[in-house]
């Protein structure tokens, strides 16, 4: 494919999950270094639609390029090397509960990287640091608050340096300082690295402070795309009432 | 017939799961850390659960024995007696049920919850395998631990039978070791010792397939557990029939 084709691009995806149709024809975009909020309510597919970016669930019709890869026809090694590209922060944080905070990065960095020990230390610190919890390395993720493990999640999430980030729900169910919080980080990597975004959302605060674009999703279809003016100002009574 | 169908389908998803373990036990990378802790973890997690049971099953079997034989003027082959049935038969599949109730409902439980918070996943997109990382190793520490924990039940069995006859009957020791050790044959213990290893790989495999699929919540978590346990259990018995056959085929009576 050509290098002036978008970094994320799904082109006509359909899912089904035994009768129940989930999704019904998706196409979305994201150009290197944006970032774009696909938003709606819960049980439209929003994750679902997040976990075909990373192949974790493969389409019944329809293309998902990563990088200019079908990453839907990927297999094995292939696949994993793409998935190192992209970092993927889950809607619960997903970090082992078996391992401390370091170790739970270590992890990652260890299997990935040719660094010594002494620098993959150096490294966890340095993300620890910069999702503002210093002092979480020797802990255990039940002895975080979802705030807190929310963001070392996203540590954990970019600790490769990935070219794309996707957030699953990044804000829901965190208080409004934590909102922020987790929403600037974001931002900051789009800042400081370049990277690319797709958050999937229903929190408007969130998807104010991070989006460059933003698709309305519901009952499997993208109703509406644009900037998040053009989506709230959009006449089809769903956003509207999504929107309020 | 639907249930049947289900059952059948069932099993063979089972089969391929299986399949699927042989296949990847041979390709790297191998989880020989993760290995290691899982079988220390099977070890010291149910060594003292085998060995209170092996020693109550001793002393048990030695008490109710006595009456039995000493009815037929037989008391003089109690340490044979206990010696046979505790080694080739007792120790094995009570260490293997005691088991299949105590890792299988730990493994489903465990993965089951990995699962559901999406631990499994964000293992997948960091390309951590975790097919081999969860799966293979706890299979394969099974396959080890359970002839092991085997052996230890069966010392302790012996053991404690020992020990109630000599506090009821003053049973010299070295008479009960004699008269228990002749009547064993090496090939007898050394297959069902063995054999355990076949009922860890079962209840190792039916823990990890419950658990790794699990979808929904806490709720379908508790009931792979129970599941786990209760399909553990019953291969192990099936399995125990299947091999005691074979023995006898290989080794006669
Ligand atoms: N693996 C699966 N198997 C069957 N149904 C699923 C699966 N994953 C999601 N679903 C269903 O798809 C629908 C959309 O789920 P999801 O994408 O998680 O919604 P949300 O937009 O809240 O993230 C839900 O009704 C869910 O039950
Ligand atoms: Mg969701």
């Amino acid at each position: 494919m050509s290098e002036f084709q978008p970094e994320i691009l799904i082109k006509d995806v359909h899912k089904a999950f035994g009768e129940r149709k989930i999704l019904r024809g998706v196409s979305v975009s994201a150009e290197r270094g944006s970032t774009l909020a696909v938003m709606g309510g819960s049980g439209t597919g929003k994750s679902v639609l997040l976990k075909h970016m990373i192949g974790l669930m493969a389409p019944d019709s329809g293309e998902v390029w990563i990088q200019g890869k079908r990453i839907d026809q990927l297999r094995g090694s292939k696949l994993d090397k793409l998935r190192l590209r992209i970092g993927y922060l889950f809607q619960g944080g997903a970090l082992f509960d078996s391992m401390t905070v370091e170790e739970n990065l270590d992890f990652v960095l260890g299997r990935h990287t040719a660094l010594t020990a002494p620098e993959r230390t150096e490294q966890i610190h340095e993300a620890i640091a910069w999702v503002d919890l210093p002092h979480a390395a020797p802990q255990y993720p039940a002895e975080l608050s979802g705030g807190q493990r929310k963001r070392i999640a996203l540590a954990r999430a970019v600790i490769l340096r990935p070219d794309i980030l996707l957030c699953d729900e990044p804000t829901t169910g965190l208080d409004p300082v934590s909102v922020r919080n987790v929403s600037n980080l974001i931002m900051r990597l789009k800042a400081e690295r370049g990277i690319t975004t797709v958050a999937i959302t229903h929190d408007l605060l969130c998807a104010e402070i991070i989006a460059d674009h933003a698709a309305f999703i519901f009952d499997g279809k993208i109703l509406a795309k644009g900037t998040l003016q053009e989506l709230r100002s959009s006449e089809n009574p769903q956003s509207q009432e999504f929107f309020g | 017939m639907q249930g049947f169908t289900r059952i059948l389908e069932e099993i063979g998803s089972i089969a391929t799961f299986s399949g699927k373990v042989f296949l990847q036990l041979f390709r790297r990378p191998f989880e020989g850390r993760e290995l290691i802790r899982q079988m220390d973890e099977t070890g010291t997690k149910s060594l003292v659960l085998v060995l209170v049971t092996g020693c109550s099953i001793g002393i048990v079997l030695s008490m109710q024995s006595r009456g039995t034989l000493a009815r037929f003027g037989a008391e003089a082959v109690l340490p044979s007696m206990l010696a046979l049935s505790i080694v080739k038969e007792i120790g094995p599949v009570i260490t293997s049920l005691v088991l299949a109730g105590r890792l299988g409902a730990g493994i489903a439980a465990e993965l089951g919850s990995m699962r559901v918070t999406e631990q499994i996943d964000a293992l997948e997109v960091s390309a951590l395998q975790p097919f081999k990382y969860l799966v293979i190793t706890r299979v394969l520490a099974c396959v080890v631990m359970f002839p092991l924990l085997t052996i230890a039940c069966d010392i302790v069995a012996l053991l404690g039978g020992y020990v109630e006859a000599l506090l009821s009957t003053g049973l010299d020791y070295r008479q009960f070791i004699e008269q228990a050790f002749s009547s064993l044959q090496l090939s007898d213990v050394l297959f069902s010792t063995a054999k355990t290893s076949v009922f860890g790989f079962l209840v190792s495999i039916v823990g990890c397939y419950s658990g790794y699929y699990v979808r929904g919540g806490t709720r379908e978590v508790g009931q792979a557990a129970m599941r786990a346990v209760v399909i553990g259990s019953l291969l192990v018995l099936l399995a125990d029939v299947f091999m005691v056959r074979l023995s006898l085929i290989l080794f006669g009576s």
